[in-house]
């Protein structure tokens, strides 16, 4: 299950578990990439608590818990390498998986086409 | 409300929409912050080979002494900057400061001896205030002018000369801070053998009415990418150049900011024009003294970049204050996170390890010398 926050996070959903990165479109407004910092295995977060901060040449951006939960594993990959979340966003640049304290929050999240429809 | 409808434009504002720039506001106009290559892209293009800037939002201004003679205008404008105008020779080209009472800085400008008049290139932000100071402080004996009808780009990087001699034989033995009038695709222009990236480069004067013609022309170089703002900014942080209002401003002389180069011996202690500018008593003793405290070149450790605004901590629990950061980001050609800010005179020397503030914690930066990547102005 594929959803979206309007803070432009993704969440693919697989059981209780949601792999979080953001959205092509943000990747693409943000610009090129050069620094993410992603949060700790363990720690546990509430929906809108900053999880990572992602710089630009220009400026800083946190990035959102987009539910409540754990962070179980990081994408290492995108701390050696930023390029990796405007190459592909919403693949390889993954940011972090989080076990979700109540899975079913998830349902109130946008899916696809009413995010599409967010950002025109 | 539309705010953008309140924003002015430069005259290449279609050429820059046509051209993919994503605009935002920027003292008072609607200016393009990157174009579709993107920040990184446009920086390493302009080092690389050629990058074109519009920087239309600049102030021009013209002086002319109502005597006719250009001295008179140079010794008038002498009374406001702490610079050597009189000594400046026609066709050249010189770096200066607004100063005030209290030996803060007003604006930096360019001043340029165009031989029957000054012209003076002054910050958008700032450019009205200047021409009312000028005025104000020159009006009796000069005519100031603002030219409103004029366009700027800067045309900068290792393959500017060759782009522009296309256009222009004549600029190829132009030296950095040259000046000369030249006809560019028929139109009246001013070109200057100088820019604000650390590149050789030419900055040119265009009627706003010609100047998306020569942009065009320019543009179709296959060495030509245009370059937005955000691309500006970390080409002159890493060249080691000040921005108005973040790295100088009415709380900063020009000693502490590390600017004394700009102040020739003719108006220092014991020259021939010893002061006589606004802030003189305070500057003066600055010069032959120090001041106590000095923008320094800061290099974070990490890859963390440390922005603007991040306090300056002598130990890693930020618990000793002792200065802050008033540019940062990072250096695309440096590759690596690149900044400035000011430090006591005691922790301003090269080598000098300080914490930056970000986002809670504090990050080991080294004091550095400037600039990080070494500038290549033909002399």
């Amino acid at each position: 299950m594929l959803k979206f926050t309007e803070e432009h996070e993704w969440l693919k959903i697989e059981g209780d578990v949601a792999t979080v990165g953001i959205t092509t479109h943000a990747a693409e407004q943000l610009g090129d990439l050069v620094f993410v910092e992603l949060p700790a295995v363990g720690a546990s977060f509430s929906k809108g608590g900053d999880a990572a901060t992602v710089e630009s040449v220009k400026a800083a951006s946190d990035v959102y818990c987009p539910l409540d939960g754990e962070v179980v594993e990081i994408n290492e990959a995108i701390v050696s390498d930023p390029s990796l979340v405007n190459s592909d966003p919403q693949g390889a640049g993954w940011f972090f998986k989080l076990k979700l304290a109540n899975p079913g929050d998830a349902d109130a999240l946008l899916d696809e086409s009413a995010y599409k429809e967010l950002v025109g | 409300m539309d705010v953008t409808s309140e924003l002015e434009h430069t005259p290449l504002h279609a050429l820059n929409l046509s051209l993919g720039a994503r605009m935002v506001p920027f003292a008072g106009y609607e200016m393009p912050v990157q174009y579709a290559a993107g920040v990184m892209k446009e920086h390493l293009h302009t080092r690389s080979a050629a990058g074109l800037f519009d920087v239309s939002h600049m102030g021009q201004i013209a002086i002319r002494a109502r005597s006719g003679d250009n001295a008179d205008a140079a010794r008038a404008l002498e009374s406001v900057v702490p610079v050597d105008v009189l000594g400046l020779a026609e066709g050249r080209q010189r770096y200066a400061l607004f100063t005030n009472e209290k030996g803060g800085i007003l604006d930096d400008l360019m001043i340029a001896n165009r031989g029957d008049h000054l012209f003076l290139v002054v910050n958008a932000a700032c450019k009205d205030a200047d021409f009312a100071h000028l005025r104000s402080h020159l009006g009796e004996t000069c005519d100031v002018t603002m030219l409103a009808d004029r366009a700027l780009i800067a045309l900068q990087g290792p393959r500017a000369q060759a782009v522009l001699a296309e256009l222009w034989a004549d600029i190829a033995d132009m030296r950095f801070m040259d000046v000369r009038a030249c006809e560019l695709h028929d139109a009246a222009c001013v070109v200057s053998r100088s820019g604000y990236t650390g590149e050789d480069g030419f900055e040119i004067s265009i009627p706003a009415s010609a100047a998306e013609d020569v942009a065009r022309r320019l543009l179709e170089h296959p060495d030509v990418m245009p370059i937005g703002l955000g691309a500006r900014d970390s080409l002159r942080l890493e060249a080691g150049l000040c921005l108005y209002g973040n790295d100088i401003d009415t709380d900063t002389t020009p000693v502490e900011a590390g600017l004394e180069w700009a102040i020739q011996k003719v108006r220092r202690a014991g020259g021939e024009r010893e002061g006589g500018f606004p802030g003189a008593d305070v500057i003066l003793p600055q010069l032959a003294g120090g001041a106590a405290r000095r923008r320094v070149g800061l290099k974070p450790e990490g890859r963390a970049p440390v922005r603007a605004g991040a306090m300056l901590a002598a130990d890693p629990d930020g618990e000793e204050i002792v200065g802050s950061v008033t540019s940062g980001g990072f250096g695309p050609s440096f590759d690596g996170p690149v900044a400035m800010g000011y430090a006591p005179r005691a922790a301003a020397a090269p080598g000098t390890k300080l914490y930056a503030g970000v986002r809670g914690k504090f990050l080991p930066v080294s004091v550095t010398p400037l600039p990080f990547v070494p500038n290549t102005f033909k002399r």
